[in-house]
């Protein structure tokens, strides 16, 4: 008997799984989008699709909800990460959006374009007739996304129905739709935030200078920091201060929390991710407003 | 890096609302340090508006605004922990009505399943179906925790007459490894510490097993199989008449070289490349995504297998299946439905409906064939093209397909080959 010696790592499997799902996505349906961020999971995302299709091109274009409000160094990273992979990037803007009347922005000291994104994403997948958008959602973030399919399916207005889901078994997904209807699918779903920097470290993978410690003018509210910029109002008694700080999410500036971090190599993020003590979206302020935040967004066609 | 060499374990938990479930998947993950700050808070503040007097660990799975309003679980829910020798992955399952079709859903893809008995009440109808679900979906491990152990003293005899009853009900169950824990969820016993309590108990603690339980034979390293998934073609200069076969190992050893029988034509030729983005490869195993490459091109497709001459899997049209139903309309007698098998799509007839199966008393009813949801029957069915199968028991990959609704597109059943 040959010896055995036939296992993987816990993020070899993890990969294999993901670039299973990404195969799955381009043999099942005709037209499907990846949608990126900016952000580690995307980028883990679009790192998996490269190796999926390897050596062909990521066979589906990049589609950036771009709310206006993004960091520069995004947006560098973006443009930069596009031309390495060669793949096509579209761009959602939320601020065409307000300024066509399509949606409202919202007032006030907390205001944020992170729910205007639905309707400019549902938008941009109507426009190109997408019937698959591939996202980084992964299910250890947040308690709904914790119950996401790989294959999730949308009604013919984007919605999600979390008590209608078909049952996902072995590695078999089912893929077919109505016209009009289309899937949101999420190939990293049993990935962990550690799991992603883990891999991230090991595969040597450039990521935006975001992630790491750097200085920055910030201020407090609401027991978040976040980072002095005009896309922000801020109240008379908020004061900015200079602090060494980094991201643990890339999202629009107006929710994304920084922390106070001196971790300035992946290295020192992992070992920070490991003893922290609180989930990443902990900071961010989409998720704080109300105990099934995220689930009502989802329902109505967010991510 | 240390954490290169974790493996990935993936288990269900089965269980209703009050034999403890929840509180052992809390403790799994707050005392491995899996719950942070910001959620234990966010439960703390629930369970206290809800006026509860204790902090209520069944709120951090039960996600949905329905679950927490009507205090009970919808949908499997995954939920994630580390320690230094695995990650796991538990698919947590609700123990209500829908019960039987999460709890199939979640056993799928499982290595191991979590059966608790509560020590007070012993061996009950649902100790037995969730016994039952295991060995159908063929989990290849199965613990036995006998639960609140605290309530009764800690007594020995009380486990040793559980474990007693369960064997004997479940030798006629096709399991393979089953093994036996006395804990206290609530109180910690033999959880992830060893319990002070039962000196009387010399084997592991629940943690321990879950560590260390074998499951590098739980693939099929034997019969090659391996599904075509995607065909990749540059067309690009460099890579002008490139054209490789994506797929996963479904089960069997790839090595380039080999001599291998392509399914449906029964063509021979050789593997020439093992190729993936970081680099050749020699040898293939489940459950890696790679992409192989042929000595000579016979231009196959999606749905079409590589397997080996003299180790081929069954081909028919012709196919008996134990089916699982989901849906609340019930399995239409000559109903046609799409099926998904490995990567091939089909479409069947339902021939005959040979019996449903009890799963309680094991009884087979060949009288009364309605299938609702939640059943399970045996079938034949016939498909539009052959299938390339092996049987369930041998290989949960190629043994394994769901049925669809042509008209709702919803997955309605799940079917598993003998």
């Amino acid at each position: 008997m040959e010896r055995f010696n036939y296992n993987l790592s816990h993020l070899k499997e993890l990969e294999a799984e993901s670039i299973f799902v990404m195969r799955e996505v381009a043999a099942q349906f005709e037209n499907p989008v990846l949608m990126f961020s900016g952000g580690k999971d995307s980028i883990l995302l679009t790192y998996i699709a490269r190796k999926a299709f390897f050596p062909a091109k990521i066979p589906f274009p990049l589609l950036h909800i771009d709310t206006g409000h993004n960091f520069e160094e995004t947006m560098e990273y973006r443009d930069w990460w596009i031309g390495e992979l060669g793949v096509r990037l579209l761009v959602g803007s939320v601020q065409e959006a307000i300024e066509k009347g399509l949606v409202l922005e919202e007032k006030g000291y907390n205001a944020s374009r992170n729910s205007l994104q639905t309707a400019v994403l549902l938008e941009a997948i109507e426009q190109g007739k997408f019937d698959a958008a591939i996202g980084g959602a992964r299910r250890d973030e947040e308690k709904a996304r914790a119950k996401e399919r790989f294959f999730s399916h949308r009604d013919e207005f984007g919605q999600w129905d979390p008590k209608n889901q078909r049952p996902e078994l072995w590695n078999l997904f089912n893929g077919r739709k109505h016209p009009g209807e289309h899937f949101r699918v999420f190939p990293i779903s049993n990935w962990t935030e550690l799991d992603v920097w883990q891999y991230l470290a090991q595969e040597n993978v450039p990521l935006p200078s975001l992630y790491f410690s750097h200085e920055r003018e910030v201020f407090e509210r609401d027991g978040m920091w976040l980072a002095a910029t005009d896309a922000i109002p801020r109240r008379p008694d908020e004061e900015i201060r200079k602090m060494r700080i980094r991201f643990r999410t890339i999202g629009d500036m107006t929710c994304t929390g920084a922390v106070p971090s001196d971790a300035d190599t992946i290295e020192k993020i992992i070992e920070e991710v490991a003893a922290s003590r609180v989930t990443e979206r902990g900071g961010r302020a989409d998720d704080r407003r109300t105990e099934t935040a995220m689930e009502d967004r989802k329902k109505q066609g967010y991510f | 890096m240390e954490t290169e060499n974790t493996e990935l374990l993936r288990f269900t938990t089965a269980g209703s609302v009050d034999d403890g479930k929840s509180t052992l998947i809390g403790r799994l993950l707050y005392d491995s340090k899996a719950i942070f700050e910001d959620q234990y808070e966010a439960v703390r503040r629930a369970s206290e508006r809800r006026g509860e007097e204790e902090v209520n660990l069944a709120l951090l799975t039960d996600g949905l605004r329905a679950e927490r309003e009507q205090g009970i679980t919808i949908d499997v829910a995954y939920r994630y922990f580390a320690t230094p020798k695995r990650k796991f992955i538990i698919a947590d399952t609700p123990g209500h009505i829908q019960y039987t079709r999460n709890m199939v859903t979640g056993a799928s893809t499982a290595n191991a399943a979590i059966i608790l008995v509560d020590a007070r009440k012993g061996i009950v109808e649902q100790t037995r179906r969730h016994a039952f679900i295991a060995s159908l979906l063929q989990i290849p491990h199965l613990v036995v925790c006998i639960n609140k152990m605290d309530l009764v003293d800690y007594n020995e005899e009380v486990y040793n007459t559980l474990k007693k009853e369960f064997e004997h009900f479940s030798y006629k169950l096709d399991v393979k490894d089953v093994h036996f824990i006395p804990i206290s969820a609530l109180r910690g016993d033999n959880v992830v510490d060893r319990s002070k309590n039962m000196p009387w108990y010399e084997g592991s603690t629940l943690l321990y097993y879950l560590e260390n339980v074998h499951i590098g034979s739980d693939h099929n390293f034997i019969d090659t199989r391996f599904p075509i998934q995607y065909v990749i073609r540059p067309n690009t200069d460099a890579y002008h008449d490139y054209r490789s076969y994506a797929g996963r190992v479904s089960a069997g050893v790839v090595k380039k070289g080999d001599e291998v029988l392509l399914l449906p034509s029964g063509f021979k030729t050789r593997i020439a490349r093992i190729d993936t983005f970081d680099g050749e490869l020699q040898e293939a195993y489940p459950p890696m995504s790679v992409s192989l490459l042929l000595e000579e091109d016979f231009d196959l497709s999606r749905g079409d297998m590589i397997v080996r001459e003299h180790n081929q899997p069954s081909v028919s049209q012709d196919i008996d299946v134990m089916v699982c139903w989901f849906n609340e309309r019930p399995m239409q007698p000559q109903g046609k439905y799409r099926i998904l098998h490995t990567t091939q799509e089909a479409r069947c007839i339902v021939k005959e409906i040979r019996y449903k199966l009890d799963i309680n008393t094991l009884h087979r009813d060949t009288a009364n064939v309605h299938i609702g949801m939640n059943d399970i029957a045996r079938l034949v069915i016939r498909t539009t093209k052959p299938l390339f199968f092996d049987s369930y028991r041998r290989n949960r990959q190629t043994g394994s397909l769901i049925f669809i609704d042509e008209g709702s597109n919803e997955t309605v059943g799940a079917g598993m080959i003998i």
